[in-house]
């Protein structure tokens, strides 16, 4: 028994629910969880190794075997593609000598595609062991691999500091923050525990009240009412409650919650804290994704602050009784843990399998109690709510969506970035604010969200009419539509947890479909069987990924339906698909009769 | 005992328990909601998805939902068949399935619903993708060409200290069931007969115990899935 694995399960306390703690400690060391590691975890943990396998084998950044000295994870996303992606790969390839999902055979380089790390808006990125390298070019990636051969480190090939916080000290990264436009809640001038001074003359009552009131509904995309649910968990029973933050935004083309981690990480802790006060917390999680792990020493450098300042630890602020502190918690790559249940798995050192619900967090969550699982950005704008007052909040946005919203806008336009607005500004506004022309499409909402095209862009950003969680990629005029969705298929079949049948193969099928019309195959009925089919996957999954993987296909037939139809076969109703030449090739060689041409 | 409440299924009067999770409380009613991943008695996966209903007009998987009072769901509704069908058929084409070879043909769950959904060929292409069949245990052998993912074998098959012996490896169209051999060796002859009976299609198999039961005298060889609940004696 290594005395190494053994240190890390006791560093843990041995306890199975922080199973993702000790494989993330372990992989740490070598790149890579051995079978005999696994082994020795099981052993610790007193549980089968299948259930180790089962959540190793389950997160993307996880893995069994060696992914080499430098492990380059690509961004495959359709942003990172538009911006040539493809080209960086294929320099990648050459360079080290070894192919996207393979290791070089000296073992000095691995090679994986990775679904949208959050840097839509400096696209084609990679993560290189950790560090993030935004705008990368052909030269550059040949720089990279010249270096890493003689021996650089990844730390030494850090060549530029993004500006804001990402220059400090405890990031040093080369990511920018592209905050393109400051509004009135999240990027406002803050001065980190005016929230909590509030809270001193509150009630946690008057603390629902006044999130009640203000009518915020969750940013993240779903856009459920917030006081309400922190209502719904004050009043169920349970031993303990948990506040979880959802800072695992993985839609693709999102980016904003990253923006907040950099600069404004004491406005959303402090809304972890009211929200720990107001349903009768002791412990908050940050769900951090791995991809912004980059971000680690910047965030616990701040709840070291806060726990200096008496924001966080016994008696907050004087509180008699008031307890409460906050951990953060690690992903490791997938997309479906954004989803609230399959995040309270995965802080359970779970497979990220979304639950059945009843019953629902509020009641039965995190360790089965009840708890709250709010976006980051929901929660550092309650901190504003309770700071500045629901009358204020209120007096911004529509009737329906009050205070502000941060769009991530990336794709064809001049200034990708973040962007606070108030909601209620069209498509259109937000087309001629971030500097584009000649849209094609928009994707509102990311991949699981819909495609519009201009007919639809007088319309506007608010619950009442196009809501959603903030990811905008502009699709200019002479993109492929078909392509376009065709990489989302593709993320949603990477990421999909593969516990409901529909959603595991059905995603496969509408793929498959989608590339016989791009090929040129397709006959008006494969149409007609796509609409069929991905309406089905609307109403038999479990969770928001696999109701929304058919979105792109869907959305984009309704709304794009010539570009589908210029690629069909006109006037045939019989499949040309089969090719009985290609069929039967194996068995013409072995017989050496080969069909006549 | 808890207490009962009144609920419909396509317009039927039922009454069940309270609390009990509607494929149970519907067999109690003489209704047969098809269901694949469902064992009576353990945790519902919901996972198959195949015993979609409409509740008060919402669709949502039975197996996981309590039954509650005044409960009004739709069970045989053209589109809900439509779905389960094309489930069956998804399962079908994403595996391979040899239905004559097979050691569990006739009492295969998943053929039984093929026959009961009068599926005469799935409409999806064949993906033919290769999967591994596990042999290494004494006991048993696990044939991921036939496994539908339901969890059945992850969720009830452990070992007497609570271990799993079963768990689920990868994730999305990848992912498969992983055995522990090591546990799965310390598996009594009636576990393992347990555990493949437990399985609803021939993905688990007791070595040489395959063809046990011959043919016509095998579970659905005489009557079609589902109709034992039908002709049951209503409560």
């Amino acid at each position: 028994m290594s005395s190494n694995i053994q240190s890390i399960v006791e560093k843990y306390g041995k306890n199975e629910t922080r199973l993702m703690d000790i494989l993330h400690d372990v992989h740490c060391e070598n790149g890579f969880v051995s079978d005999e590691e696994i082994k020795e975890i099981a052993l610790l943990l007193n549980i089968s190794k299948v259930d180790v396998e089962q959540t190793l084998t389950f997160y993307h950044f996880f893995s069994k075997n060696p992914r080499g000295k430098y492990t380059v994870y690509l961004n495959n996303s359709l942003v990172a593609k538009m911006m040539g992606r493809d080209e960086i790969a294929h320099t990648f390839e050459k360079a080290t000598g070894t192919k996207f999902g393979t290791v070089s055979d000296d073992g000095l380089f691995g090679l994986y595609d990775t679904s949208c790390i959050g840097m839509n808006d400096q696209e084609p990125a990679a993560i290189i062991n950790g560090i993030v390298f935004p705008k990368i070019t052909t030269y550059r990636v040949k720089e990279l691999v010249k270096s890493f051969r003689m021996g650089s480190s990844v730390q030494d090939m850090i060549n530029s500091f993004g500006g804001g916080q990402n220059q400090s000290e405890l990031i040093h990264a080369m990511v920018t923050n592209n905050l393109n436009r400051r509004g009135a809640v999240i990027f406002s001038d803050y001065t980190p525990g005016e929230g909590l001074e509030k809270l001193k003359s509150m009630s946690p009552e008057d603390v629902i009240a006044e999130v009640k009131n203000s009518n915020i509904r969750g940013r993240g995309g779903a856009g459920f009412p917030t006081g309400l649910k922190w209502d719904f968990c004050s009043k169920s029973p349970g031993d303990e409650k948990f506040v979880l933050c959802n800072a695992d935004e993985g839609e693709p083309g999102t980016f904003k919650d990253r923006v907040i981690l950099t600069e404004r990480p004491s406005l959303m802790f402090e809304g972890m804290i009211i929200a720990g006060y107001a349903i009768g917390a002791k412990q908050g999680i940050l769900y951090l994704r791995k991809e912004y792990e980059y971000l680690k020493n910047h965030l616990e450098f701040v709840l070291n602050e806060f726990r200096e300042k008496g924001f966080l630890g016994k008696s907050i602020l004087g509180i008699d009784g008031f307890d409460y502190d906050i951990r953060i918690q690690f992903g490791a790559g997938a997309y479906v843990c954004g989803e609230e249940s399959a995040l309270i798995e995965s802080c359970e050192g779970k497979r990220g399998e979304p639950r059945n619900r009843p019953p629902f967090p509020v009641q039965v969550g995190y360790l089965n109690q009840p708890t709250i699982i709010n976006n980051v950005e929901s929660l550092s704008s309650v901190t504003k709510i309770i700071s500045n007052g629901s009358v204020w909040f209120k007096s911004m946005g529509t009737k329906e969506s009050s205070g502000t919203k941060l769009l991530s806008i990336s794709g064809d336009l001049k200034y990708p970035g973040t962007f606070e607005v108030e909601w209620g500004m069209s498509i259109n506004e937000m087309l001629e604010m971030a500097g584009a022309s000649d849209v094609k499409a928009v994707q509102v909402g990311g991949p699981s969200g819909r495609l519009i095209a201009p007919n639809e862009f007088h319309r506007t950003i608010c619950y009442e009419d196009l809501p959603t969680g903030g990811a905008m990629i502009v699709i200019g005029e002479g993109r492929s539509i078909l392509e376009t969705v065709m990489n989302f298929m593709d993320f949603f079949i990477d990421e999909s947890c593969g516990s409901c049948a529909p959603c595991r193969y059905l995603t496969v099928i509408l793929r498959n479909k989608l590339k016989k019309i791009i090929d040129g195959k397709g006959v008006s009925k494969d149409l007609e069987e796509i609409v069929h089919w991905g309406k089905q996957m609307k109403i038999a999954n479990r969770c928001g990924l696999g109701q929304s993987a058919a979105n792109p296909i869907l959305t984009s037939i309704e709304n794009f339906r010539g570009e589908y139809e210029a690629k069909i076969e006109k006037g045939k109703d019989y499949d040309t698909e089969f090719d009985l030449n290609s069929a039967i090739i194996e068995s013409s060689r072995a017989v050496g009769r080969f069909p006549e041409a | 005992m808890s207490d009962k409440v009144k609920f419909k299924i396509d317009g039927k009067e039922c009454e069940a328990d309270q609390g009990l999770n509607l494929v149970e409380a519907a067999k109690q009613n003489g209704i047969y909601i098809p269901t694949l991943c469902h064992l009576e008695g353990v945790k519902a996966a919901g996972s198959c998805r195949i015993c979609n209903v409409k509740i008060n007009g919402r669709f949502m998987t039975a197996c996981t939902t309590p039954v509650s009072d005044g409960m009004e769901v739709e069970n045989s509704t053209e589109d809900i068949k439509e779905l389960r069908k094309i489930i069956v058929e998804t399962l079908f084409v994403s595996g391979n399935h040899y239905c004559p070879a097979c050691e569990k043909s006739g009492s295969c769950e998943l053929q039984a619903l093929g026959y009961r959904f009068t599926m005469l060929v799935p409409r999806f292409p064949y993906a033919f993708e290769p999967k591994e069949v596990d042999a290494k245990s004494t006991k048993l052998y696990i044939d991921r060409n036939r496994c539908v993912l339901c969890k059945r074998c992850v969720r009830s098959i452990k070992t007497k200290d609570g271990k799993s012996i079963f768990a689920v490896k990868g994730r999305g169209h990848n992912a498969m069931i992983n055995i522990d051999h090591e546990l799965a060796a310390q598996m009594t002859d009636e576990e393992a007969t347990a555990a493949m009976d437990t399985c609803p299609v021939g993905s688990i198999l007791k070595k040489e115990r395959g063809y046990f039961t011959p043919i016509g005298r095998r579970k659905y060889d005489k009557k079609p899935i589902g109709s034992d609940i039908e002709e049951s004696v209503t409560i």
